[in-house]
């Protein structure tokens, strides 16, 4: 098998006005792998991670050049549509967000808009997505129930399985367990190993350790530059910058 | 409590402690001072401040007591079933008020029907779609100083624009429409509150799903924002249900026996006929039980859609939760 790129940023620059807040980045992120994003608050790894599906979109006063390929089509193409582009690159946000409706209806929703309405077939893909998201065991008897009754790491694999209902190729996550407790967080950490067998998972987070933990690779960005990307393992211990290994030995960030 | 605080704080320095220790205990003590010296004062100034507050928040209640009792004490002879039921008789001295109840209902509801589609609509344009910019702040100028035209005015303008000008003669829809006017800013106003309340995360959650932005808003945005439009709408009826000057020129009448058959009828109305009873009647001594039973029954009236509205809010506001 040749080297597939499943999503790749090329050249990306992004301002919000007038205040650059990514500078030419350029990223491959290869399939059903985990790819961490790391680096100091304000150093843009959110802000790249939401130019991947077009959410920064929706602040008016930002811009965008460069090239994001998915698949090889550029998605900021005037051709592309956004809402089936949101539908194909899901997202998980840092803090859970269910919506205030059941816990079923969080679920479906995703396929609601998309024009499902086989009820047989979105019966089963919530059973199969919030199995997946290894949440099934724990809400199958109160799926009727508000998702807001949820604890907050429940709501969190709630949103991942919301998220994995329409099938999405590549999944988004916005430091997923930073609102979380350490044991809600293994789950999700656990979650993450097992979804990168089908889908391509690009992580935002401001724990080294997890990055370390769930990620093939590692991405750290610094002032809105990407300063070095690398196989997770090689780059936490031969990191080939000062500047990386000064972040990731804690002596600043 | 004093006594309890001297006893932790105001440490006595042992000669054999070391210096830094002696330094920290002589800050407590200066730090202890001063709280005795502000501490009674600081105290006062609270309850003083408070009570204030207290009575500014009783003063509300007292306000709309003493109302209710008023009319109440005042009206509560003139309700019996014949003049709830009845048309009004002997030159509006005698009989009924049926036709105010029926027009006033009539004339709130239809208000509401036209400025809840239009307002809710503004206010998602406003809220959810249009782009900051001049546009915009002309906009909102424009409804803020609609909220703050004079009700008198929208009297006018409905007689001059629905009644002449698109020949609708006085009627429930010429009022309800100068009334849905008035009411707008209210409507507008309180669904962008409501729409500002619904969190961001909820919006990006959905767009982040694949759906389009108008199922965004559809089924996610407003389901969440309902419980606040619905405060808007109560809010919107008391103020239509209560309005004199708007209908005057628009759909009411000094008198009618007929109940309305349609939308283009003149109509009664429980504010103009009070007005009429207690400035313009045959008997204004005479019919003093009468008008202040109208009244009566006019906040009975608001009071009852207001429940309606409250209830099937507070049902709405449980299935989010």
């Amino acid at each position: 098998m040749t080297e597939t790129v499943k999503i790749s940023a090329q050249h990306l620059n992004f301002y919000y006005g007038d205040a650059q807040a990514i500078f030419d980045v350029s990223l491959d992120f290869k399939p059903c792998q985990v790819t961490a994003l790391i680096g100091p608050s304000g150093c843009g790894k959110s802000t790249f991670l939401r130019c991947l599906n077009r959410m920064n979109d929706l602040i008016p006063i930002s811009r965008v050049n460069g090239k994001i390929l998915l698949d090889n089509e550029n998605i900021y193409d005037q051709s592309v549509d956004v809402v089936m582009l949101r539908r194909r690159v899901g997202m998980v946000f840092q803090k859970p967000n269910p919506f205030p409706k059941t816990i079923f209806e969080n679920a479906a929703y995703g396929l609601r808009v998309n024009g499902v309405r086989d009820k047989a077939f979105i019966e089963h893909r919530v059973e199969e997505s919030l199995k997946k998201a290894a949440i099934w065991d724990e809400v199958k008897d109160r799926l009727n129930e508000s998702a807001l009754g949820l604890s907050g790491g429940q709501q969190q694999r709630l949103c991942i399985a919301r998220a994995l209902a329409v099938e999405p190729e590549v999944v988004l996550m916005d430091e997923p367990a930073s609102a979380l407790d350490p044991i809600a967080t293994q789950k999700i950490e656990d979650l993450i190993h097992e979804l990168k067998e089908s889908y391509t998972i690009i992580i935002v987070t401001h724990s080294m350790q997890q990055a370390a933990r769930v990620s093939d690779m590692t991405a750290f960005f610094y002032i809105g530059k990407l300063i070095e990307v690398g196989e997770t393992d090689t780059l936490f211990t031969r990191p080939r910058l000062k500047q990386t290994e000064d972040y990731i030995t804690g002596r600043f960030g | 409590m004093n006594e309890n605080l001297e006893m932790t704080y105001n440490e006595e320095l042992p000669e054999t402690e070391p210096v830094a220790v002696k330094e920290i205990v002589k800050k407590k003590n200066i730090i202890q001072e001063s709280f005795k010296r502000v501490h009674a004062r600081r105290r006062l100034t609270q309850g003083i401040l408070f009570t204030i507050f207290r009575i500014a928040a009783m003063i509300n209640g007292i306000g709309l007591a003493v109302i209710v009792f008023f009319m109440v004490k005042n009206g509560w002879r003139a309700i019996t079933w014949e003049f709830l039921s009845q048309v009004p008789t002997d030159s509006m001295t005698k009989g009924g008020i049926l036709p105010c109840i029926i027009g006033t209902l009539s004339l709130s509801i239809g208000a509401i029907a036209v400025s809840l589609p239009i307002g809710v609509a503004s206010a998602i344009y406003l809220n959810e779609y249009a782009r900051p910019g001049k546009f915009l702040r002309i906009v909102r100028l424009g409804i803020s100083n609609l909220a703050g035209v004079p009700s008198v005015v929208f009297g006018l303008f409905g007689l001059a624009f629905f009644v002449i000008w698109l020949k609708m003669g006085e009627s429930i829809l010429a009022g309800s429409l100068t009334l849905g006017a008035l009411t707008l800013p209210v409507i507008i106003g309180s669904t962008e509150e409501a729409l500002k309340a619904v969190p961001n995360t909820y919006r990006e959650a959905s767009l982040g799903l694949g759906a389009t932005k108008w199922q965004t808003i559809y089924r996610v945005v407003l389901p969440a924002a309902t419980p606040g439009i619905l405060t808007g709408a109560i809010l919107g009826i008391s103020r239509a249900a209560g309005e004199t000057a708007p209908i005057m020129f628009t759909a009411a009448v000094f008198f009618t026996p007929n109940l309305p058959t349609s939308v283009f009828d003149k109509i009664m109305a429980l504010p103009y006929h009070i007005y009429v009873l207690a400035t313009a009647g045959t008997d204004i001594e005479l019919t003093r039980p009468l008008q202040y039973g109208t009244a009566l029954v006019l906040i009975a009236l608001v009071l009852g859609m207001n429940t309606i509205a409250i209830i099937w809010r507070a049902r709405l506001r449980k299935r989010l939760k």
